[in-house]
Protein backbone atom coordinates (compact mmCIF):
# COMPACT_ATOMS: atom_id res chain seq x y z
CA UNK A 1 0.00 0.00 0.00
CA UNK A 2 2.75 2.63 0.99
CA UNK A 3 4.82 1.09 -2.38
CA UNK A 4 1.48 2.38 -4.43
CA UNK A 5 2.02 5.81 -2.48
CA UNK A 6 4.87 6.24 -2.93
CA UNK A 7 4.65 5.51 -6.60
CA UNK A 8 1.76 7.48 -7.42
CA UNK A 9 3.53 10.18 -5.56
CA UNK A 10 7.28 10.09 -7.72
CA UNK A 11 4.90 10.38 -10.73
CA UNK A 12 2.35 13.22 -9.08
CA UNK A 13 6.03 14.84 -8.91
CA UNK A 14 6.87 14.84 -12.21
CA UNK A 15 3.78 15.74 -13.90
CA UNK A 16 3.40 18.60 -11.48
CA UNK A 17 7.00 19.73 -12.77
CA UNK A 18 6.20 19.44 -16.14
CA UNK A 19 3.09 21.38 -15.34
CA UNK A 20 4.55 24.28 -13.54
CA UNK A 21 7.97 24.88 -14.88
CA UNK A 22 6.54 26.61 -18.32
CA UNK A 23 3.42 28.14 -16.36
CA UNK A 24 6.11 29.47 -14.25
CA UNK A 25 8.28 30.49 -17.10
CA UNK A 26 11.22 28.82 -15.80
CA UNK A 27 11.18 27.33 -18.73
CA UNK A 28 10.50 28.69 -22.43
CA UNK A 29 6.86 27.74 -22.83
CA UNK A 30 7.10 27.76 -26.06
CA UNK A 31 9.78 24.75 -25.99
CA UNK A 32 8.33 22.81 -23.05
CA UNK A 33 4.26 22.78 -23.49
CA UNK A 34 2.66 22.35 -19.60
CA UNK A 35 1.39 19.10 -19.46
CA UNK A 36 -2.07 19.62 -19.06
CA UNK A 37 -2.02 21.41 -22.48
CA UNK A 38 -0.25 17.96 -24.12
CA UNK A 39 -3.16 16.15 -22.67
CA UNK A 40 -5.52 17.78 -23.96
CA UNK A 41 -3.62 18.19 -27.55
CA UNK A 42 -3.49 14.38 -27.20
CA UNK A 43 -7.13 13.74 -26.06
CA UNK A 44 -8.06 16.24 -28.93
CA UNK A 45 -6.53 14.22 -31.73
CA UNK A 46 -7.48 10.77 -30.16
CA UNK A 47 -11.69 11.80 -30.10
CA UNK A 48 -11.02 13.10 -33.70
CA UNK A 49 -9.68 10.23 -35.33
CA UNK A 50 -6.35 12.52 -36.20
CA UNK A 51 -4.05 10.30 -34.36
CA UNK A 52 -5.90 6.96 -35.75
CA UNK A 53 -3.97 6.96 -38.84
CA UNK A 54 -0.46 7.81 -37.45
CA UNK A 55 -1.17 4.98 -35.17
CA UNK A 56 -2.00 2.14 -37.27
CA UNK A 57 0.85 2.84 -39.89
CA UNK A 58 2.91 3.02 -36.90
CA UNK A 59 1.79 -0.19 -35.42
CA UNK A 60 2.01 -2.34 -38.36
CA UNK A 61 5.27 -1.52 -39.47
CA UNK A 62 5.97 -3.00 -35.52
CA UNK A 63 4.12 -5.71 -36.14
CA UNK A 64 5.94 -6.83 -39.72
CA UNK A 65 9.07 -6.52 -38.47
CA UNK A 66 8.98 -7.91 -34.86
CA UNK A 67 7.09 -10.83 -36.85
CA UNK A 68 9.39 -11.49 -39.08
CA UNK A 69 12.11 -11.07 -36.01
CA UNK A 70 10.40 -13.86 -34.37
CA UNK A 71 10.16 -15.92 -37.40
CA UNK A 72 13.82 -15.78 -38.31
CA UNK A 73 15.45 -14.82 -34.70
CA UNK A 74 13.37 -18.12 -32.98
CA UNK A 75 14.14 -20.56 -35.25
CA UNK A 76 17.91 -19.52 -36.14
CA UNK A 77 18.33 -18.72 -31.80
CA UNK A 78 16.94 -22.62 -31.56
CA UNK A 79 19.55 -23.99 -34.09
CA UNK A 80 22.13 -21.85 -32.52
CA UNK A 81 21.44 -23.08 -28.80
CA UNK A 82 20.93 -26.24 -29.78
CA UNK A 83 24.02 -27.41 -32.30
CA UNK A 84 27.33 -26.86 -31.35
CA UNK A 85 28.97 -26.90 -34.64
CA UNK A 86 26.42 -24.50 -36.08
CA UNK A 87 26.73 -22.41 -33.50
CA UNK A 88 30.24 -22.07 -33.54
CA UNK A 89 30.13 -21.50 -37.24
CA UNK A 90 27.74 -18.81 -37.68
CA UNK A 91 29.07 -16.67 -33.94
CA UNK A 92 31.09 -14.43 -35.65
CA UNK A 93 28.49 -12.83 -38.42
CA UNK A 94 25.78 -12.78 -35.31
CA UNK A 95 28.08 -11.16 -32.51
CA UNK A 96 29.44 -8.61 -35.86
CA UNK A 97 25.73 -8.18 -36.68
CA UNK A 98 24.50 -6.60 -33.32
CA UNK A 99 27.16 -4.42 -33.06
CA UNK A 100 25.71 -2.72 -36.39
CA UNK A 101 23.48 -0.19 -35.66
CA UNK A 102 20.21 -0.38 -37.03
CA UNK A 103 20.33 3.31 -37.71
CA UNK A 104 23.65 3.29 -39.15
CA UNK A 105 22.11 0.71 -41.53
CA UNK A 106 19.31 2.61 -42.76
CA UNK A 107 20.59 4.37 -45.71
CA UNK A 108 21.72 0.68 -47.09
CA UNK A 109 17.82 -0.17 -47.04
CA UNK A 110 17.24 2.63 -48.69
CA UNK A 111 19.20 2.13 -51.39
CA UNK A 112 18.31 -1.44 -51.55
CA UNK A 113 14.37 -1.37 -51.20
CA UNK A 114 13.40 2.14 -51.49
CA UNK A 115 12.11 4.85 -49.44
CA UNK A 116 9.13 2.77 -49.34
CA UNK A 117 7.66 0.50 -46.32
CA UNK A 118 10.12 -1.96 -46.86
CA UNK A 119 13.03 -0.21 -45.59
CA UNK A 120 11.11 0.72 -42.24
CA UNK A 121 10.28 -3.31 -41.99
CA UNK A 122 14.08 -3.91 -42.53
CA UNK A 123 15.63 -1.75 -40.02
CA UNK A 124 12.90 -2.51 -37.26
CA UNK A 125 13.68 -6.47 -38.20
CA UNK A 126 17.40 -5.36 -38.31
CA UNK A 127 17.01 -3.93 -34.29
CA UNK A 128 14.76 -6.23 -32.91
CA UNK A 129 15.96 -9.53 -34.29
CA UNK A 130 19.43 -10.01 -32.35
CA UNK A 131 17.83 -10.68 -28.60
CA UNK A 132 15.11 -12.73 -30.26
CA UNK A 133 18.30 -14.78 -31.56
CA UNK A 134 20.46 -14.18 -28.38
CA UNK A 135 17.59 -15.24 -25.92
CA UNK A 136 16.70 -18.34 -27.59
CA UNK A 137 20.05 -19.36 -27.69
CA UNK A 138 20.46 -18.20 -24.15
CA UNK A 139 16.94 -20.20 -23.36
CA UNK A 140 18.49 -23.54 -25.44
CA UNK A 141 21.37 -23.97 -23.78
CA UNK A 142 19.83 -23.07 -20.07
CA UNK A 143 17.88 -26.12 -20.23
CA UNK A 144 18.26 -28.72 -18.02
CA UNK A 145 20.46 -31.67 -19.66
CA UNK A 146 18.16 -34.46 -17.47
CA UNK A 147 15.02 -33.23 -19.21
CA UNK A 148 16.45 -33.66 -22.56
CA UNK A 149 17.88 -36.87 -21.32
CA UNK A 150 14.65 -37.98 -19.67
CA UNK A 151 12.43 -37.09 -23.02
CA UNK A 152 15.33 -39.22 -24.83
CA UNK A 153 14.91 -41.99 -22.86
CA UNK A 154 11.05 -41.83 -23.49
CA UNK A 155 12.09 -42.43 -27.31
CA UNK A 156 11.51 -38.77 -28.03
CA UNK A 157 13.63 -37.65 -30.99
CA UNK A 158 14.04 -34.82 -34.11
CA UNK A 159 11.05 -32.65 -34.32
CA UNK A 160 9.27 -34.13 -31.20
CA UNK A 161 12.06 -33.45 -29.01
CA UNK A 162 11.75 -30.14 -29.86
CA UNK A 163 8.55 -29.39 -29.97
CA UNK A 164 7.58 -30.69 -26.78
CA UNK A 165 10.35 -30.51 -24.76
CA UNK A 166 13.03 -27.75 -26.31
CA UNK A 167 10.63 -25.59 -27.56
CA UNK A 168 8.48 -25.38 -24.19
CA UNK A 169 11.35 -24.82 -21.78
CA UNK A 170 13.54 -22.12 -23.74
CA UNK A 171 9.59 -20.35 -24.07
CA UNK A 172 10.34 -17.94 -21.14
CA UNK A 173 13.59 -16.99 -22.78
CA UNK A 174 12.30 -16.68 -25.65
CA UNK A 175 9.44 -14.32 -24.72
CA UNK A 176 12.13 -12.04 -22.89
CA UNK A 177 13.87 -11.83 -26.34
CA UNK A 178 10.80 -10.78 -28.14
CA UNK A 179 9.68 -8.44 -25.38
CA UNK A 180 13.68 -6.77 -25.74
CA UNK A 181 12.93 -7.20 -29.60
CA UNK A 182 9.84 -5.16 -29.08
CA UNK A 183 11.45 -2.21 -27.36
CA UNK A 184 14.39 -1.76 -29.73
CA UNK A 185 11.91 -1.90 -32.47
CA UNK A 186 9.65 1.25 -31.24
CA UNK A 187 13.42 3.02 -30.18
CA UNK A 188 14.19 2.52 -34.28
CA UNK A 189 10.59 2.90 -35.28
CA UNK A 190 10.72 7.08 -34.25
CA UNK A 191 14.06 7.15 -36.76
CA UNK A 192 12.45 5.23 -39.77
CA UNK A 193 10.00 7.33 -39.94
CA UNK A 194 11.41 10.75 -39.29
CA UNK A 195 12.94 9.36 -42.71
CA UNK A 196 11.03 9.59 -46.09
CA UNK A 197 7.35 9.05 -44.12
CA UNK A 198 4.55 10.87 -44.47
CA UNK A 199 2.76 8.83 -41.84
CA UNK A 200 3.21 7.34 -38.42
CA UNK A 201 3.74 8.46 -35.01
CA UNK A 202 7.06 9.43 -35.83
CA UNK A 203 6.65 10.80 -38.82
CA UNK A 204 4.06 13.60 -36.63
CA UNK A 205 6.94 13.94 -33.78
CA UNK A 206 9.07 15.75 -36.32
CA UNK A 207 6.02 16.95 -38.41
CA UNK A 208 4.67 18.57 -35.91
CA UNK A 209 7.85 20.04 -34.49
CA UNK A 210 8.48 21.52 -38.21
CA UNK A 211 5.09 23.58 -38.45
CA UNK A 212 5.91 24.72 -34.62
CA UNK A 213 2.73 22.61 -33.49
CA UNK A 214 4.55 21.68 -30.33
CA UNK A 215 1.56 20.81 -28.21
CA UNK A 216 0.90 18.02 -30.96
CA UNK A 217 4.94 17.44 -30.99
CA UNK A 218 5.17 16.42 -27.57
CA UNK A 219 1.13 14.52 -27.61
CA UNK A 220 2.86 12.80 -30.56
CA UNK A 221 5.76 11.40 -28.63
CA UNK A 222 3.55 10.53 -25.32
CA UNK A 223 1.21 9.05 -27.79
CA UNK A 224 4.33 6.49 -28.72
CA UNK A 225 5.70 6.48 -24.97
CA UNK A 226 1.95 4.89 -24.19
CA UNK A 227 1.91 2.49 -27.70
CA UNK A 228 5.21 1.16 -26.32
CA UNK A 229 3.95 0.55 -23.28
CA UNK A 230 0.51 -0.94 -24.06
CA UNK A 231 2.51 -3.40 -26.70
CA UNK A 232 4.67 -4.60 -23.97
CA UNK A 233 1.38 -5.16 -21.42
CA UNK A 234 0.06 -7.40 -24.68
CA UNK A 235 2.95 -9.23 -24.64
CA UNK A 236 3.19 -9.80 -21.00
CA UNK A 237 -0.42 -10.97 -21.13
CA UNK A 238 0.61 -13.65 -24.28
CA UNK A 239 3.82 -14.66 -22.09
CA UNK A 240 1.94 -15.22 -19.64
CA UNK A 241 -1.16 -17.41 -20.96
CA UNK A 242 1.61 -19.18 -22.80
CA UNK A 243 3.59 -20.63 -19.55
CA UNK A 244 1.10 -20.30 -17.30
CA UNK A 245 2.98 -23.20 -15.21
CA UNK A 246 5.63 -20.56 -13.99
CA UNK A 247 3.10 -18.51 -12.30
CA UNK A 248 1.85 -21.64 -10.55
CA UNK A 249 5.75 -21.66 -8.35
CA UNK A 250 4.86 -17.94 -7.57
CA UNK A 251 7.74 -16.84 -9.68
CA UNK B 1 9.33 -64.70 -9.63
CA UNK B 2 12.34 -66.05 -7.72
CA UNK B 3 15.09 -65.75 -9.73
CA UNK B 4 17.88 -68.79 -9.27
CA UNK B 5 20.53 -67.18 -12.17
CA UNK B 6 20.74 -70.53 -14.06
CA UNK B 7 18.91 -69.32 -17.15
CA UNK B 8 15.26 -71.57 -16.27
CA UNK B 9 13.44 -68.62 -15.62
CA UNK B 10 12.89 -66.16 -18.78
CA UNK B 11 15.41 -62.94 -19.57
CA UNK B 12 14.19 -59.66 -19.34
CA UNK B 13 17.83 -58.38 -19.55
CA UNK B 14 21.48 -59.68 -20.84
CA UNK B 15 24.22 -57.46 -20.57
CA UNK B 16 27.50 -58.88 -21.63
CA UNK B 17 31.29 -57.66 -21.10
CA UNK B 18 29.78 -54.15 -21.06
CA UNK B 19 33.14 -51.73 -21.10
CA UNK B 20 32.29 -47.54 -20.53
CA UNK B 21 35.76 -45.62 -21.29
CA UNK B 22 35.84 -41.74 -20.98
CA UNK B 23 38.00 -39.99 -22.99
CA UNK B 24 39.59 -37.12 -20.36
CA UNK B 25 41.58 -34.47 -21.28
CA UNK B 26 44.88 -34.20 -19.36
CA UNK B 27 44.60 -37.70 -18.35
CA UNK B 28 46.83 -40.30 -19.95
CA UNK B 29 44.80 -42.63 -21.44
CA UNK B 30 40.78 -43.18 -21.44
CA UNK B 31 39.19 -43.14 -17.73
CA UNK B 32 37.24 -46.57 -17.69
CA UNK B 33 34.28 -46.05 -16.09
CA UNK B 34 33.18 -49.73 -16.03
CA UNK B 35 34.87 -53.22 -17.35
CA UNK B 36 33.39 -55.63 -18.62
CA UNK B 37 30.21 -55.96 -16.14
CA UNK B 38 28.29 -59.21 -17.20
CA UNK B 39 24.67 -59.70 -15.99
CA UNK B 40 21.82 -61.41 -16.37
CA UNK B 41 18.34 -60.06 -15.05
CA UNK B 42 15.33 -62.22 -15.37
CA UNK B 43 11.80 -61.52 -15.92
CA UNK B 44 9.60 -59.78 -12.74
CA UNK B 45 13.28 -59.40 -11.03
CA UNK B 46 14.34 -56.70 -8.95
CA UNK B 47 17.90 -56.39 -8.57
CA UNK B 48 20.06 -53.49 -6.58
CA UNK B 49 23.32 -52.24 -7.90
CA UNK B 50 25.16 -50.93 -4.86
CA UNK B 51 28.58 -48.98 -5.21
CA UNK B 52 30.44 -46.43 -3.80
CA UNK B 53 30.66 -43.04 -5.83
CA UNK B 54 32.18 -42.99 -9.46
CA UNK B 55 31.72 -46.23 -10.08
CA UNK B 56 29.90 -46.18 -12.86
CA UNK B 57 26.32 -47.64 -11.51
CA UNK B 58 24.15 -44.54 -12.53
CA UNK B 59 26.04 -44.77 -16.18
CA UNK B 60 25.74 -48.57 -16.78
CA UNK B 61 21.74 -47.81 -15.98
CA UNK B 62 21.67 -45.23 -18.54
CA UNK B 63 23.47 -47.70 -21.20
CA UNK B 64 21.08 -49.91 -20.27
CA UNK B 65 18.26 -47.22 -21.13
CA UNK B 66 20.42 -46.79 -24.48
CA UNK B 67 21.24 -43.32 -23.83
CA UNK B 68 24.67 -43.93 -23.88
CA UNK B 69 26.92 -45.94 -26.28
CA UNK B 70 29.65 -48.70 -24.43
CA UNK B 71 31.42 -51.43 -26.07
CA UNK B 72 29.75 -54.81 -25.13
CA UNK B 73 26.32 -55.61 -25.18
CA UNK B 74 23.14 -55.44 -23.61
CA UNK B 75 19.72 -57.50 -24.57
CA UNK B 76 16.67 -56.43 -23.58
CA UNK B 77 13.58 -58.76 -24.56
CA UNK B 78 15.64 -60.48 -26.72
CA UNK B 79 16.85 -57.44 -28.88
CA UNK B 80 20.01 -55.98 -28.75
CA UNK B 81 19.49 -52.31 -26.92
CA UNK B 82 21.01 -49.50 -29.64
CA UNK B 83 18.65 -46.61 -28.31
CA UNK B 84 16.46 -46.11 -26.06
CA UNK B 85 13.08 -47.88 -26.27
CA UNK B 86 9.73 -48.37 -24.51
CA UNK B 87 10.76 -51.47 -23.55
CA UNK B 88 12.53 -49.50 -20.51
CA UNK B 89 11.31 -46.84 -18.02
CA UNK B 90 13.91 -44.59 -16.62
CA UNK B 91 13.51 -42.57 -13.31
CA UNK B 92 15.73 -40.36 -12.37
CA UNK B 93 16.80 -38.87 -8.68
CA UNK B 94 16.20 -35.60 -9.54
CA UNK B 95 12.91 -36.62 -10.93
CA UNK B 96 13.31 -34.98 -14.56
CA UNK B 97 9.71 -33.67 -14.44
CA UNK B 98 8.54 -31.39 -16.99
CA UNK B 99 7.53 -28.16 -15.64
CA UNK B 100 5.29 -26.57 -17.76
CA UNK B 101 3.74 -29.71 -17.63
CA UNK B 102 0.58 -30.67 -15.34
CA UNK B 103 0.89 -34.08 -13.28
CA UNK B 104 -1.51 -35.74 -15.92
CA UNK B 105 0.31 -34.26 -19.20
CA UNK B 106 3.79 -35.52 -17.39
CA UNK B 107 2.10 -38.80 -17.03
CA UNK B 108 1.26 -38.75 -20.84
CA UNK B 109 4.44 -37.81 -22.16
CA UNK B 110 5.60 -41.33 -22.84
CA UNK B 111 2.17 -42.04 -24.48
CA UNK B 112 1.94 -39.47 -26.40
CA UNK B 113 5.47 -40.33 -28.13
CA UNK B 114 3.99 -43.80 -28.05
CA UNK B 115 1.26 -42.19 -30.35
CA UNK B 116 -1.35 -43.95 -28.24
CA UNK B 117 -4.93 -41.92 -29.50
CA UNK B 118 -5.33 -38.71 -27.75
CA UNK B 119 -8.60 -39.86 -26.31
CA UNK B 120 -7.28 -42.86 -25.01
CA UNK B 121 -4.01 -41.08 -22.94
CA UNK B 122 -5.88 -39.58 -19.80
CA UNK B 123 -7.36 -42.88 -18.55
CA UNK B 124 -4.20 -44.60 -18.96
CA UNK B 125 -2.22 -41.28 -17.16
CA UNK B 126 -5.09 -41.66 -14.26
CA UNK B 127 -5.35 -44.89 -13.51
CA UNK B 128 -1.13 -44.39 -13.09
CA UNK B 129 -1.10 -41.78 -10.84
CA UNK B 130 -4.00 -43.41 -9.03
CA UNK B 131 -1.44 -46.39 -8.63
CA UNK B 132 1.36 -44.64 -7.26
CA UNK B 133 -1.20 -42.26 -4.69
CA UNK B 134 -1.55 -38.81 -6.47
CA UNK B 135 -5.07 -39.21 -6.91
CA UNK B 136 -6.41 -35.69 -7.09
CA UNK B 137 -3.29 -34.03 -7.69
CA UNK B 138 -3.70 -34.77 -11.63
CA UNK B 139 -3.87 -30.72 -12.66
CA UNK B 140 -1.36 -29.59 -10.24
CA UNK B 141 2.24 -28.82 -11.53
CA UNK B 142 5.84 -30.01 -10.30
CA UNK B 143 6.85 -27.17 -8.80
CA UNK B 144 3.99 -26.92 -6.76
CA UNK B 145 4.31 -31.12 -5.67
CA UNK B 146 7.01 -32.33 -2.52
CA UNK B 147 9.59 -34.24 -3.32
CA UNK B 148 7.91 -37.54 -2.63
CA UNK B 149 5.36 -36.80 -4.99
CA UNK B 150 7.25 -35.72 -7.67
CA UNK B 151 9.01 -38.96 -7.78
CA UNK B 152 5.65 -40.88 -7.57
CA UNK B 153 4.78 -38.46 -10.36
CA UNK B 154 8.12 -39.67 -11.97
CA UNK B 155 7.29 -43.30 -11.56
CA UNK B 156 4.25 -42.89 -12.54
CA UNK B 157 5.04 -41.62 -16.02
CA UNK B 158 7.57 -44.39 -16.31
CA UNK B 159 5.01 -46.69 -15.67
CA UNK B 160 2.73 -45.24 -18.13
CA UNK B 161 3.81 -46.36 -21.28
CA UNK B 162 3.67 -50.03 -19.84
CA UNK B 163 7.74 -51.01 -20.46
CA UNK B 164 8.86 -54.21 -19.05
CA UNK B 165 11.62 -53.06 -17.10
CA UNK B 166 11.45 -49.85 -14.51
CA UNK B 167 15.35 -48.55 -14.74
CA UNK B 168 15.43 -46.65 -11.61
CA UNK B 169 18.73 -43.93 -10.73
CA UNK B 170 18.96 -43.67 -6.99
CA UNK B 171 15.16 -42.07 -7.14
CA UNK B 172 14.99 -42.06 -3.40
CA UNK B 173 17.91 -40.61 -2.92
CA UNK B 174 16.99 -37.44 -2.60
CA UNK B 175 13.87 -37.47 -0.08
CA UNK B 176 13.94 -37.60 3.75
CA UNK B 177 14.28 -40.66 5.22
CA UNK B 178 10.50 -41.17 6.18
CA UNK B 179 9.43 -40.07 2.82
CA UNK B 180 12.52 -42.72 1.52
CA UNK B 181 10.65 -45.41 3.38
CA UNK B 182 6.82 -45.06 2.62
CA UNK B 183 8.43 -45.01 -1.31
CA UNK B 184 10.02 -47.74 -1.02
CA UNK B 185 7.12 -49.92 0.10
CA UNK B 186 5.21 -48.42 -2.56
CA UNK B 187 7.57 -49.41 -4.78
CA UNK B 188 7.33 -53.00 -3.67
CA UNK B 189 3.62 -53.03 -3.71
CA UNK B 190 3.45 -51.54 -7.28
CA UNK B 191 6.50 -54.10 -8.26
CA UNK B 192 4.19 -56.99 -6.41
CA UNK B 193 1.39 -55.84 -8.34
CA UNK B 194 3.20 -55.12 -11.99
CA UNK B 195 5.66 -58.15 -12.01
CA UNK B 196 7.96 -55.52 -13.83
CA UNK B 197 11.67 -56.12 -14.19
CA UNK B 198 13.38 -53.35 -12.01
CA UNK B 199 17.23 -52.74 -12.04
CA UNK B 200 17.47 -50.77 -9.22
CA UNK B 201 20.57 -48.44 -8.58
CA UNK B 202 21.33 -46.90 -4.89
CA UNK B 203 24.27 -46.05 -2.81
CA UNK B 204 21.94 -47.31 0.01
CA UNK B 205 22.80 -50.74 1.66
CA UNK B 206 19.22 -51.18 3.49
CA UNK B 207 17.79 -49.88 1.02
CA UNK B 208 18.96 -52.51 -1.36
CA UNK B 209 18.90 -54.97 1.39
CA UNK B 210 15.46 -54.35 1.86
CA UNK B 211 14.10 -54.23 -2.04
CA UNK B 212 15.90 -56.28 -4.06
CA UNK B 213 16.36 -60.33 -4.96
CA UNK B 214 19.73 -59.51 -5.80
CA UNK B 215 22.02 -57.17 -4.85
CA UNK B 216 25.54 -56.25 -7.40
CA UNK B 217 27.92 -54.88 -5.64
CA UNK B 218 30.08 -52.76 -7.33
CA UNK B 219 33.37 -52.01 -7.06
CA UNK B 220 35.32 -48.80 -6.91
CA UNK B 221 36.05 -47.12 -10.33
CA UNK B 222 36.83 -49.26 -12.97
CA UNK B 223 33.22 -50.14 -11.92
CA UNK B 224 33.26 -53.90 -12.18
CA UNK B 225 31.44 -56.69 -10.14
CA UNK B 226 32.34 -57.58 -6.78
CA UNK B 227 29.68 -59.88 -5.78
CA UNK B 228 26.48 -60.78 -6.13
CA UNK B 229 24.27 -61.49 -3.06
CA UNK B 230 21.26 -63.31 -3.00
CA UNK B 231 18.64 -61.81 -0.44
CA UNK B 232 16.92 -64.39 0.49
CA UNK B 233 14.38 -62.66 3.03
CA UNK B 234 10.98 -63.86 3.62
CA UNK B 235 7.90 -63.27 1.37
CA UNK B 236 5.56 -60.45 1.66
CA UNK B 237 8.73 -57.78 2.84
CA UNK B 238 6.62 -54.59 2.40
CA UNK B 239 4.01 -55.69 5.19
CA UNK B 240 6.34 -56.78 7.91
CA UNK B 241 9.22 -54.83 9.88
CA UNK B 242 11.91 -57.10 7.84
CA UNK B 243 14.26 -54.81 8.82
CA UNK B 244 14.98 -55.14 12.46
CA UNK B 245 14.79 -59.51 11.37
CA UNK B 246 18.43 -60.67 12.28
CA UNK B 247 18.51 -61.65 8.66
CA UNK B 248 18.51 -58.81 7.60
CA UNK B 249 21.02 -57.29 9.86
CA UNK B 250 23.31 -60.08 8.24
CA UNK B 251 22.57 -59.41 5.00
CA UNK B 252 23.60 -55.82 5.37
CA UNK B 253 26.55 -57.05 7.48
CA UNK B 254 27.70 -58.80 4.76
CA UNK B 255 27.35 -56.26 1.82
CA UNK B 256 28.81 -53.33 4.11
CA UNK B 257 32.03 -55.63 4.45
CA UNK B 258 32.26 -56.11 0.38
CA UNK B 259 31.63 -51.92 -0.05
CA UNK B 260 33.71 -51.05 2.91
CA UNK B 261 36.89 -52.14 1.07
CA UNK B 262 35.59 -50.67 -2.01
CA UNK B 263 34.92 -46.89 -0.14
CA UNK B 264 38.31 -47.02 1.13
CA UNK B 265 39.88 -47.21 -2.24
CA UNK B 266 37.72 -44.02 -3.26
CA UNK B 267 38.32 -42.16 -0.05
CA UNK B 268 42.03 -42.51 -0.47
CA UNK B 269 44.63 -41.28 2.12
CA UNK B 270 42.95 -38.47 4.22
CA UNK B 271 39.91 -40.07 4.79
CA UNK B 272 41.68 -43.35 6.72
CA UNK B 273 39.54 -46.18 7.76
CA UNK B 274 38.45 -46.47 11.46
CA UNK B 275 39.87 -48.93 13.80
CA UNK B 276 38.07 -52.02 13.48
CA UNK B 277 36.50 -51.31 16.79
CA UNK B 278 35.27 -48.23 15.99
CA UNK B 279 33.79 -49.08 12.79
CA UNK B 280 30.45 -48.25 13.08
CA UNK B 281 27.24 -48.28 10.18
CA UNK B 282 27.66 -44.71 10.89
CA UNK B 283 31.27 -44.12 9.81
CA UNK B 284 30.33 -46.26 6.78
CA UNK B 285 27.92 -43.94 6.14
CA UNK B 286 30.33 -40.76 6.77
CA UNK B 287 32.72 -42.27 4.33
CA UNK B 288 29.80 -42.63 1.98
CA UNK B 289 28.88 -38.87 2.13
CA UNK B 290 32.65 -37.70 1.90
CA UNK B 291 32.67 -39.46 -1.36
CA UNK B 292 29.61 -38.61 -2.68
CA UNK B 293 30.07 -34.57 -1.96
CA UNK B 294 33.72 -34.90 -3.22
CA UNK B 295 32.85 -36.48 -6.43
CA UNK B 296 29.71 -34.80 -6.68
CA UNK B 297 27.86 -38.17 -6.82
Amino acid sequence: MRALALRFLVVAVLVGAWELLPRAAIVNANFLTPASVVADSLWRQIASGEIDRHVLVSLERILYGLGLSVIIGVPLGLATGSFKTFDGAVDAPLQAGRQVSAIALFPVFILFFGIGEMSKVMIILWASVWPVILNTTAGVKGIDPILIRSARSMNAKGVTLFRKVILPAAAPSIFTGIRLGAAYAFMVLVAAEMIGANAGLGFLVLHSQEIFKIPEMYAAIVALALLGLAFNKLLLLIEHSATAWRDAAGH
Amino acid sequence: MYFSGNGAVEQSLRIDKLTKRYAVKDAAGPIVALDAISLTVGKGEFIAILGPSGCGKSTLLHIIAGLVSADGSVVAHGKTVAGPGFDRGLVFQDYALFPWRTVLENVAFGLEIKKVPANAREPIAREHIAAVGLAGFEHRYPSQLSGGMKQRAAIARALAYDPEVLLMDEPFAALDAQCREILQGELLRIWEKTGKTVVFVTHSIEEAVFLAQRVVVMTARPGRIKQVVDIDLPAGRAAGDVRSSPQFAALRHLIWELLAEEVDKTAEGFLARPAPEARTRRSLFGLLSAAVSREGG
